[in-house]
């Protein structure tokens, strides 16, 4: 009894050695993995922190008003001045002009995707959709220099300029005497573009989620395709749906190249949609390179960069929120 | 007889006037369906012809200049229309773009998919878990030119001026939450089951991750990692405020380096027809390496699903 007992535990050492190995194999592992997430925490603090600190001079100089102020003035001496309200102004019409310009439209290719395309048509224009939301934002923008400036400026500003300009009360929106072709609506239908994809492909799969029973008992009454989606499919994804929308607004916001490319990159405050513009991203594109480092100016483009990333932290962050029933 | 006769003809006469209304309401409802599902129709031909015109125009203006100087050549002048001067290429950015792309990767890659690990599986319904998820999925889609900014304030500041190594960083920074989130999808699609069996044969939780796991979602992990390098391989604006750009070849990662998105912005925005065309180049070239690499993780993830 006793020798069986030996020989059962002879053997069992090394396996409790072993263990001994493997849990501290486990927790090694265990904590690179966790280190690794804190890592990512601490880049999105290190991320505020920076921007704050590089912001901080500016902050200090002008403080709050620099976010109405409509000055920017980088020659170095005595009317050196700097606010943030063109670039602020620029960054939010912009990428609210495009969403109104991509929503509609991305809601027809999500509806297209889901109820109306043959089936074998489904996959090929699905990816189609979602390879275009893989161009590379600076295509976008050469694009939009090349293509859609021209077209702007000699099919829409030269045909309708004027008869939107004569427009009661709104023709003002439209009034300019800047026919470059480069301007805050080029730019807007530009990001519109661009964020088409992104709109569309989110639209599809929350579209996609609802259980076929609700669809199957409006068809079963009845009712057309449009009826189940304005009666039983928006109802049902209508939060989510707002989620994908504040996506595309949040990326439109923070778009440098498409926008750097078409908007005509003038610090002053539109007038018109027709105006030249700027946003926060390509001001800070355009001149965050040849600005000095430690001085003013590039200051004062940390805060419009602080500014930027504190706009579309709380956008993203709506759209996660809305978005989390789909996420799980 | 005569009851029934009224009665039928009661029957008849209401129900032949509702059906006037009933058909023209019919009527109505199929046409509002057929507007809209033009209308859709309509939509989605708007969509695919932009992504024709796009791809058009690149194959059109990038194939002009398309020629192997642009594969041997760094940047030149421009020419002027003298076509006897040297023609320029873009050897310089392709070469510092590759490098860039790769160390960003190999940097970001074993981050995020440790990040991805975490989180499908040791932190699937933590606090901790769901804070990491909710910031990598902001990190996923912050404007990437504040991370220009912080890698400019972190590493291109302290080290006295523009930087590869300071690009690949930025781009580092971008991969990783692109990799967490296949990495996390990829992981949470094994069942439960296999974990179960690796566990219940003895095998550390470790080993049953790296050995296991990561077999059964290869494809979906190699499918991150080529979409994370489609998404940097087109950014621009990050490098603008890090590496900055170089008109020659220079391998110096503490130097400024050329990158293929920054050289298109700049010769696309000098305003000489011969460097535009070039730009046009590089930009057809970025392009199809991108669409490729993307149908390319489309498909593997196809025939493994």
């Amino acid at each position: 009894m006793q020798q069986t007992l030996a020989a059962s535990a002879a053997p069992s050492l090394p396996t409790g050695e072993r263990r001994k190995a493997s849990s501290f194999g486990d927790k090694l592992f265990e904590w690179l993995c966790r280190g690794a997430g804190i890592l990512v925490l601490l880049t999105l603090g290190a991320i505020i922190v920076t921007l704050f600190i590089g912001a901080l001079p500016a902050f200090e100089r002008y403080g709050l008003p620099f976010i109405w102020s409509t000055e920017w003035n980088p020659v170095e001496d005595h009317r050196e001045a700097y606010g943030g309200a063109v670039a602020i102004f620029g960054t939010i019409v912009s990428a609210i002009l495009a969403i109104v310009f991509a929503v509609p439209i991305a809601f027809g290719i999500a509806f297209y995707l889901t109820e109306l395309a043959p089936s074998w048509l489904k996959r090929p224009v699905g990816t189609a959709i979602e390879l275009l939301a893989a161009v590379p934002s600076i295509i976008y923008g050469m694009w939009g220099l090349f293509v859609v400036v021209p077209f702007v400026q000699m099919n829409i500003q030269l045909t309708f300029g004027e008869a939107l300009a004569a427009l009661p009360l709104i023709g003002f929106i439209f009034e300019t005497t800047n026919f470059a072709g480069t301007s805050l609506f080029t730019a807007s239908l530009v990001l519109a573009i661009m964020i088409l994809p992104f709109i569309a492909a989110t639209m599809r799969d929350v579209f996609e989620q609802v259980p076929p029973v609700y669809k199957e008992s409006a068809y079963g009454v009845g009712a057309t395709r449009w009826e189940v989606v304005s009666g039983v499919v928006i109802p049902y994804t209508r939060i989510s749906v707002v989620g994908g929308i504040m996506l595309g607004l949040g990326r439109a916001l923070g778009e440098t190249m498409a926008v750097t490319f078409v908007i005509g990159n003038a610090n002053r405050m539109p007038a018109s949609i027709f105006d030249a513009s700027t946003t926060i991203a390509s001001v800070v594109a355009m001149e965050f390179p040849e600005s000095l480092a430690g001085s003013l100016k590039q200051s004062a483009l940390f805060a419009l960069g602080f500014l930027l990333f504190v706009i579309s932290f709380v956008v993203l962050a709506a759209s996660r929120w809305l978005l989390r029933s789909r996420l799980k | 007889m005569s009851s029934t006769t009224l009665g039928t003809g009661r029957i008849q006469s209401a129900p032949a006037k509702d059906m006037v209304t009933a058909r023209a309401l019919g009527r109505r409802r199929k046409f509002k369906d057929n507007l809209v599902r033009w209308l859709c129709i309509g939509a989605t031909a708007v969509g695919l012809f932009f992504l024709a015109s796009i791809m058009v125009t690149l194959l059109w203006r990038g194939l002009a200049a398309m020629d192997l100087t642009i594969f041997t050549t760094e940047f030149r002048p421009t020419r002027y229309g003298d076509d006897s001067l040297p023609k320029g290429g873009l050897i310089h950015a392709i070469l510092g773009s590759i490098l860039q792309v790769a160390i960003g990767t190999a940097i970001g890659t074993p981050i995020g998919l440790l990040v991805g690990t975490y989180l499908a599986e040791y932190a699937r319904n933590s606090m901790m878990g769901n804070a990491v998820r909710f910031v990598s999925d902001i990190l996923l889609s912050a404007p990437s030119i504040l991370i220009g900014l912080f890698i400019y304030q972190l590493v291109v500041l302290p080290m006295g001026g523009f930087s590869g190594i300071a690009g690949a960083l930025a781009l580092a920074i971008i991969v990783i939450p692109v990799v967490v989130r296949t990495t996390e999808d990829m992981l949470q699609l094994i069942p439960n089951t296999l974990r179960e069996a690796v566990i219940g044969l003895g095998a550390p939780k470790w080993k049953m991750i790296t050995l296991v796991c990561y077999k059964a979602a290869l494809s979906g992990i190699v499918t991150g990692i080529l979409l994370a390098v489609a998404r940097i391989a087109g950014e621009t604006a990050p490098l603008l405020l890090t590496s900055f750009g170089n008109n020659i070849t220079s391998f110096d990662l503490s130097k400024a380096m050329a990158s293929l998105p920054i050289a298109i912005y700049q010769q696309a925005n000098s305003g000489f027809p011969d460097l535009i065309a070039i730009a046009w180049s590089g930009a057809l070239l970025i392009t199809v390496g991108v669409l490729a690499i993307n149908i390319m993780a489309r498909v593997l993830l196809r025939s493994k699903i």
